[in-house]
């Protein structure tokens, strides 16, 4: 790059129309950024005033209370809503995560190119797909109309959306362990299970942690599988198995077209505690990923 | 004393399968899904045959159940939502690796991934009780397609910019060298090295554009039989109405939206499915990794 070499002849200067053309394609790709960001932050100005009005003028009341009966009266009460996000998204990780894992290790350690491998790793994608209403219904139709309804319902049905996701993720991370690791635990006669347990999931752990709560962070804003399986529930509900529970989304959902201001209030504030714990979930899973980076 | 593999090996063995079990599951979930559903849609289907699919008559009442007009919705809104997201998903992409100073990159990332984790039920809310209350558009498609826009864009961006970003060095250098100028460079070198991965990208943030629920059904309007290329009517789409309805639902009209989720499944597998393979392929010849 000898930029401002006094050449005998200039090539570049005069500003033609291809210049001209490339700056306005340059403008024009800048504006598609304006363009994103101008609803990211409206929504974030919509959830954070109104839902930050709601959950400060009664402060602790919004987490703690319950969920008013009678919608239109105005007032706090998230309470067992947040309950019902952490017990479902919970529930949901504690299947999903281990399994996920499990069928990643499969995929990778054990099965490589074999014909058994091949058909899961498809499937895992065809699965990744799958509309998360579709998940809904299923668990309606396999749990719920046997069992009734409650957080382990929508737990099942979140496992459902996680589960491909934190398979395909987990592979990746394990492709990125050097074999050398793996050659090194044999030679000192480490057995496969042993290795697999000791060595190479310690080594993708980051990965592996960061790859989970990007999942966990996407499961807990949804709402669509929780629709059929969790019902509706204003009051407490501590428990997983039984009786019908709530979730934040829920609340949101249902209250979104409410024509009562009271109601709509609580969904903008419902909807901040929800991105709140989104955005600290995926700000830990980049964290996670931040120190892979170094590690490296 | 020495022996260093010895009683693990039934423990080994037992892992392996226990690993196993784990990867068959995934066939397993999904093989119940596919046989739970068709033979909970069939009640609806034998009533109905393919009127099912090509009558625009859905009265739960009558029994009649014709869904046209939401697989009409379901597709309009989509490719309303592609019209808005993928020019500016491609601008912002081609932004981030073509323009944007070292530094902006990012930050930019990071502000693309913020909007994907924005749970879908907030964007209806957003939808519901400010896009179409004080923008003056109502419950429509149009909403919808917005809404579904913001929602698919993070996806077809952040693959996008990992498409773009297999293009070789040497190949915009080649370009640059010959006096090419940085558009010129992009429609040279990039875009055409790209162009099946971009395809792909698109086509999967189509599938997930046909799969979305939540914000639709919150926005679309919830009208019924309306089969009509204007943006600003209110509609339906499946998976919306399959999320309204089954509260109230009796046995055969559950049959119906069961029907309808079918529908929407094999559609967005397929979509899923040719975008999968499009992408895949692309990478494969550049020597990118997928």
């Amino acid at each position: 790059m000898i930029a401002g070499a006094k050449l005998p002849l200039d090539l570049r200067r005069k500003p033609s129309w291809r210049a001209t053309k490339s700056t306005l394609m340059s403008v024009l790709m800048g504006g598609a950024v304006v363009a994103v960001m101008i609803p990211l932050l409206a929504v974030l100005y919509s959830v954070i005033t109104r839902g930050g009005g709601v959950m400060f003028k009664e402060f602790p009341a919004f987490f703690t209370a319950e969920i008013p009966l009678i919608s239109r009266k105005a007032g706090p009460g998230m309470g067992p809503a947040i309950l019902g996000t952490l017990l479902s998204t919970g529930g949901a990780t504690l299947i999903a995560v281990p399994l996920g894992i499990l069928g990643a290790v499969f995929l990778h350690e054990y099965g490589g190119k074999s014909k058994f491998a091949t058909i899961v790793r498809f499937m895992t994608t065809v699965m990744t797909g799958v509309p998360s209403i579709v998940m809904g219904l299923f668990v309606y139709l396999t749990w719920t109309m046997r069992f009734g309804y409650s957080a382990f319902g929508g737990a099942l049905a979140l496992a459902c959306l996680m589960l491909p996701v934190v398979i395909s993720s987990t592979e990746q991370m394990l492709k990125l362990v050097p074999s050398n690791l793996r050659e090194a635990a044999y030679a000192l006669g480490t057995s496969k299970s042993r290795t697999i347990l000791t060595v190479v999931l310690p080594a993708a752990l980051p990965g592996i942690v960061s790859g989970a709560l990007l999942a966990v962070a996407r499961a807990a804003g949804e709402t669509a599988p929780l629709l059929f399986a969790v019902g509706a529930a204003s009051a407490y509900n501590p428990h997983l198995f039984t009786e019908a529970n709530t979730s934040l989304s829920l609340q949101i959902f249902g209250n979104a077209t409410s024509s009562f201001v009271a109601a709509q209030e609580r969904a903008w504030g419902a909807a901040l505690t929800l991105m709140t714990l989104t955005f600290l979930l995926t700000l830990v899973a980049r964290t996670f990923t931040a120190r892979l980076a170094l590690k490296r | 004393m020495l022996d260093l593999r010895g009683k693990s090996a039934t423990g080994d063995r037992a892992f392996r399968w226990i690993a196993i079990g784990a990867a068959a599951l995934v066939l397993l979930v999904l093989g119940l899904i596919a046989l739970v559903m068709t033979s909970r849609a069939g009640p609806v289907l034998s009533k109905m045959g393919l009127d099912f699919f090509t009558s625009s008559r859905w009265s739960a009442p009558d029994g009649i159940f014709g869904a046209l007009p939401f697989i009409w919705g379901t597709l309009f809104t989509a490719l309303i939502a592609l019209a808005i997201a993928v020019p500016i998903s491609l601008g912002v992409a081609l932004f981030v690796t073509q323009v944007a100073p070292r530094w902006l990159k990012k930050p930019m990332v990071y502000m693309m991934d913020l909007l994907a984790v924005v749970p879908s039920v907030v964007f209806g809310l957003w939808g519901v009780l400010v896009l179409s209350q004080h923008f003056g558009l109502g419950r429509s498609f149009l909403t919808a397609g917005i809404i579904l826009a913001v929602m698919i864009t993070p996806i077809i961006t952040s693959l996008a910019r990992e498409v773009i970003e297999t293009t070789p060095p040497s190949d915009k250098e080649a370009a640059l060298a010959l006096g090419a100028t940085r558009w010129e460079m992009i429609t040279a070198a990039v875009l055409p090295h790209s162009k099946g991965g971009l395809v792909g990208a698109v086509m999967l943030g189509l599938g997930r554009a046909l799969g979305e629920t939540i914000a639709a059904a919150l926005v679309i309007g919830s009208a019924l039989g309306q089969i009509t290329p204007n943006p600003f009517a209110p509609g339906n789409s499946m998976p919306a109405v399959i999320a309204n309805e089954w509260g109230e639902a009796d046995d055969m009209h559950k049959s119906a939206l069961i029907a309808l989720a079918v529908t929407l499944f094999v559609i967005t597998i397929a979509v899923n499915l040719i975008a999968t393979a499009i992408v895949q392929r692309s990478m494969k010849r550049s020597g990118g990794k997928t």
